[in-house]
């Protein structure tokens, strides 16, 4: 069963092989587009690597939920709904949103995927030691 | 001139792996033109060959379906030059594959040494986006022929296949083929 530690050391290593960043610019807080530079075929580079790091299934639009941008219900005038938001908080329970949802623009809703984002994921995908 | 950077498959094991051959000669114009007085094979273009090689894996799994385009590089190095008078053996393995792309392992060998290895992604395009015919299916299917894919290729399960099935989606496409 791997520490909380030995999960974010591989969630590291996935990013610096994903994106070419230097290990130290990995930190809790480094967003993945904004920090580290992150374009849309990355986000498959970091799916796969999780995936093979990690031994589990990452479904398609689990961790990285694009598609809720396009949907018309839930994004509306460059901002997510009420019912966006929620949404979000259902897929997404992993996330902290509650910054987010103050001015939920679509354009920052990139700067929710931050490293930590992706490390609760992953903790709530394999058992990790308390 | 034909943006075609590898010359015969060798092996072709449906989802899996592929080795391709390509030869190196002096007539090749752009041994010439990378180094004045110094001919070798440009890494770009050993790149290219990689991403044929596994490009044409990662599209036979899906039939040919969809478009597979070389989207990203995450790694690639190279450790010596290629020469004219080498065989570069390039072979490509799929390290994942999904809805959206696909992960590839590359490995270029002349002979017994490893000359360059690297990792490849390739994104999928289906026929929904609206992107320009890249190529001719008539000319794809021909050059698949050409490259010796059905003649090495196996399927999945054991035993050879005669062609991968998206030749049949091609063909539809491209009746005079």
């Amino acid at each position: 069963m791997p520490s909380k530690d030995e999960v974010f050391d591989k969630i590291r290593a996935a990013l610096v092989d994903a994106l070419g960043v230097d290990e130290d610019e990995v930190t809790p807080n480094a967003t993945l587009t904004g920090d580290l530079g992150a374009e849309s075929i990355d986000f498959l580079d970091i799916v796969f690597r999780l995936e093979k790091s990690f031994d589990i299934k990452i479904p398609r639009g689990e961790l990285f939920p694009e598609s809720i941008l396009t949907d018309p219900q839930y994004v509306a005038d460059g901002k997510f709904t009420p019912a966006g938001i929620e949404e979000l908080r259902k897929r997404m329970p992993f996330a902290n949103l509650d910054e987010f949802a103050k001015n939920p623009v679509a354009q920052e809703f990139g700067n929710l995927f931050t490293v930590q984002m992706i490390a609760n994921y992953v903790e709530s995908k394999v058992n990790v030691e308390a | 001139m034909r943006w075609i950077w590898i010359d015969r498959f060798v092996e072709f094991e449906s989802g899996r792996r592929a080795r391709a051959l390509k030869n190196l000669t002096l007539a090749e114009e752009h041994l010439h033109d990378h180094f004045f007085g110094y001919p070798i094979m440009p890494n770009s273009l050993i790149t290219e060959g990689l991403a044929q090689t596994g490009g044409i894996l990662v599209g036979e799994m899906r039939n040919f379906e969809e478009k597979v385009i070389l989207a990203k590089i995450p790694k690639i190095t190279f450790h010596f030059a290629a020469k004219p008078g080498d065989t570069l053996t390039y072979t490509a393995e799929v390290e994942s594959i999904e809805d959206n792309g696909a992960l590839v392992k590359a490995t270029s060998h002349v002979g017994e040494r490893l000359q360059a290895e690297g990792e490849l992604m390739f994104a999928h395009l289906d026929e929904s986006r609206s992107v320009k015919t890249l190529f001719e299916p008539k000319n794809f299917v021909f050059t698949l022929k050409l490259l010796g894919v059905f003649d090495v290729g196996r399927g999945s399960a054991a035993g050879a296949i005669a062609e991968p099935p998206g030749l049949a989606h091609l063909r539809a496409a491209s009746p005079e083929t």
